[in-house]
């Protein structure tokens, strides 16, 4: 059991069918109104909602622009690691897939971070799997450190660490984590996390709050859409923030949309693929984005290159603040060693000048730097 | 220029037009607009750019005799944050002004009192000329004033939301007492708002959003730099007051004439 009250106060079964019950009054309703709150985007990520979807984008590109101006900030992700101690039945990364595993050392995260850096990011995302072992804080810590010295903001997608571990690689200069539930159904997520430390609830589940107690500048949340009803998964996501926002009131806040996408699984020396059944729709992931939108006027919306390049093009006037390009989901996937496994299949895979020149065709200016190093004195 | 100059810090200015540089769809735009608008003096978020290579995109387009530049510290959370990044904006983009903003408050990025009063008397004590973004606090306005501040930015609507002069009240106390230079900053979504504020006695107003997001930047800011100087104007030919008192058809005093 979590000792959370917010998560407590939803019931996920009475949650799903209040979502499916919802009428198109209560839709209205929640378009009508200007400050909307969880009801609120409960109904507008009902299927009630799908008929009102074009007024539902138009409201969220004004909000979203008024908020965020004509622009879109770029990100790409660095994999230092695929080593994992976890099972995680939708990861090619998995414990149980017989992949080889390697862990860039500081000389090959150098390389690859000069790589990213010669693309012109200044904004970056360290990937690891969890390998207390090998990738533990004395790692992440050093690749911060490195890190550092060549961008302006640092992100990290890594392990649920603990609060004075947080406020370590905080005080080296990390600025943002970001930290999925993956899905708030507590059943589901056994299932999909039958081993590793992964496989405790609570201890994600809580991760934020850490976060939070920690002083970290921003937080990344998400549900892994595809492993759940991504309606119910979606507004346990918004009530976490919710609730996040008011607890630690100095901490921004941004979710992101990872739809599963299919992964290699390599078993005896075949390589076979993977899918998933619960996929939502292209139509369905517009509708979730207006929903943010409408809900939450300030938080920053982010897209991977897990989508494909016709709905990014399309997308990214609808309520996205923030988009990767050009990103490698493998450690050495920039310079080091481009062949090895990926954790997910890209969709996207044109260039960050592909990107860029896209951008500016919808009259967006791209912003590549929108933090300073100065702004954390050590 | 057809309205009076006015003098921030030995600085004078002819435009009472300031001007940020965030959310414009191109920096090419944005100095379009910035130049249309007349401004004389731009604000910079110091996050936004690469101050040190000297080919930062944003600041290439503001390389103009007349735009001075007003970095802010716009990300900061603490005075101790604030008085860092101060420092190297100073030495990077070689201006001792400054905007300073201290919002710990990332949503409606309203700012820390306490902070920026504490930000600001250091930040004085260090040489700079410091402008900051406040709430449109009488007494904060004069606590910042004693300590040495150039010029108060006040808000009137929370930042980014065009609603207007919202704290209206408060400012024109401000304005009554203040010794120096008002400027009212954040949530003037309209030319009429921005005239409104002329209007009230404000020296100057800082616009961002309602500029940068419009369908058409350009025409936006020559509407705002007429709205203005048709507010100021106003105000230095003594706008007639509507009338607060009614004249009674049938005067109580009107005996006293009597006899």
């Amino acid at each position: 059991m979590t000792s959370k009250p917010w998560f407590e106060a939803h019931d996920w079964t009475t949650v799903q069918r209040d979502i499916y019950a919802t009428t198109p009054r209560q839709v209205e309703q929640a378009l009508a109104t200007s400050r909307r709150t969880l009801d609120d985007f409960r109904a507008l990520i009902s299927p009630a909602a799908q008929p009102y979807l074009e007024p539902m984008a138009q409201l969220s590109h004004q909000l979203t622009q008024k908020r965020f101006g004509k622009t879109m900030q770029l990100y790409a992700p660095l994999y230092v690691s695929n080593e994992c101690q976890n099972i995680c039945t939708y990861c090619a990364f998995s414990l149980d897939n017989r992949i080889a595993r390697r862990t860039l050392t500081a000389e090959e995260l150098l390389r690859e971070a000069q790589a990213v850096r010669a693309l012109g990011y200044e904004h970056i995302l360290l990937v690891t799997g969890e390998a207390n072992q090998t990738v533990g804080v004395p790692y992440l810590k050093q690749a911060i450190r490195l890190l550092r010295r060549m961008f302006s903001h640092i992100s990290m997608e890594v392990q649920p660490l603990d609060q004075p571990e947080y406020e370590e690689l905080i005080s080296e200069g990390l600025n943002t984590v970001l930290v999925y539930q993956e899905t708030y159904n507590r059943s589901t997520y056994r299932n999909h996390h039958p081993k590793g430390k992964k496989s405790n609830f609570a201890y994600r589940l809580e991760t934020p709050d850490r976060l939070g107690q920690a002083g970290i500048h921003k937080i990344g949340l998400g549900a892994l859409l595809g492993l759940e009803d991504w309606r119910t998964d979606s507004f346990f996501t918004a009530a976490h923030l919710h609730y996040l926002e008011r607890t630690y009131w100095q901490t921004r806040y941004s979710v992101s949309f990872p739809r599963l996408r299919p992964i290699d699984l390599r078993q005896n020396g075949a390589i076979t693929s993977k899918s998933f059944e619960r996929c939502m729709s292209d139509r369905d992931l517009v509708q979730l984005i207006c929903a943010y939108r409408l809900f939450n006027e300030e938080v920053e919306l982010s897209l991977s290159t897990r989508e494909t390049p016709r709905f990014r093009d399309h997308v990214l006037r609808l309520g996205i603040t923030s988009l990767s390009a050009g990103s490698k989901t493998n450690p050495g996937g920039y310079v080091v060693e481009p062949q090895s496994l990926e954790q997910f299949t890209i969709s996207d895979e044109r260039s960050p000048a592909e990107i860029e020149a896209v951008i500016r065709q919808h009259g967006y200016e791209p912003v590549w730097k929108d933090w300073d190093k100065t702004f954390m004195p050590l | 220029m057809i309205t009076q100059p006015f003098v921030i810090a030995g600085q004078s200015f002819s435009s009472r037009l300031f001007t940020g540089t965030g959310k414009f769809g191109s920096t090419q735009l944005m100095e379009e607009a910035l130049l249309a608008s007349g401004t004389e003096l731009v604000t910079v978020a110091l996050k936004r750019v690469d101050a040190y290579t000297h080919q930062d995109d944003t600041l290439v387009h503001l390389t103009h005799s007349r735009l001075r530049l007003l970095p802010n510290t716009s990300g900061v959370r603490t005075a101790r944050e604030a008085v860092f990044a101060a420092q190297m904006a100073r030495e990077a983009l070689e201006t001792n002004w400054l905007k300073l903003e201290i919002h710990p408050d990332p949503k409606y990025l309203l700012p820390d009192p306490i902070e920026t009063l504490n930000a600001a008397r250091e930040l004085v004590k260090l040489g700079f000329i410091v402008l900051p973004y406040i709430h449109a606090d009488p007494v904060l306005c004069k606590r910042l004033e004693e300590v040495g501040v150039a010029a108060v930015m006040p808000l009137g609507a929370p930042i980014g939301t065009n609603k207007g002069l919202r704290t209206i009240d408060f400012l024109k106390i401000i304005i009554e007492q203040s010794r120096v230079p008002v400027v009212i900053d954040a949530g003037l979504g309209a030319p009429s708002h921005a005239a409104a504020a002329m209007e009230l006695g404000a020296d100057a107003v800082l616009v961002n959003t309602a500029i940068a997001v419009s369908d058409d930047p350009v025409r936006m800011a020559t509407a705002f730099r007429m709205a203005v100087e048709a507010g100021r104007l106003a105000y230095e030919a003594r706008l007639a007051r509507p009338a607060t008192t009614a004249n009674a058809s049938s005067p109580l005093t009107a005996f006293l004439d009597e006899l």
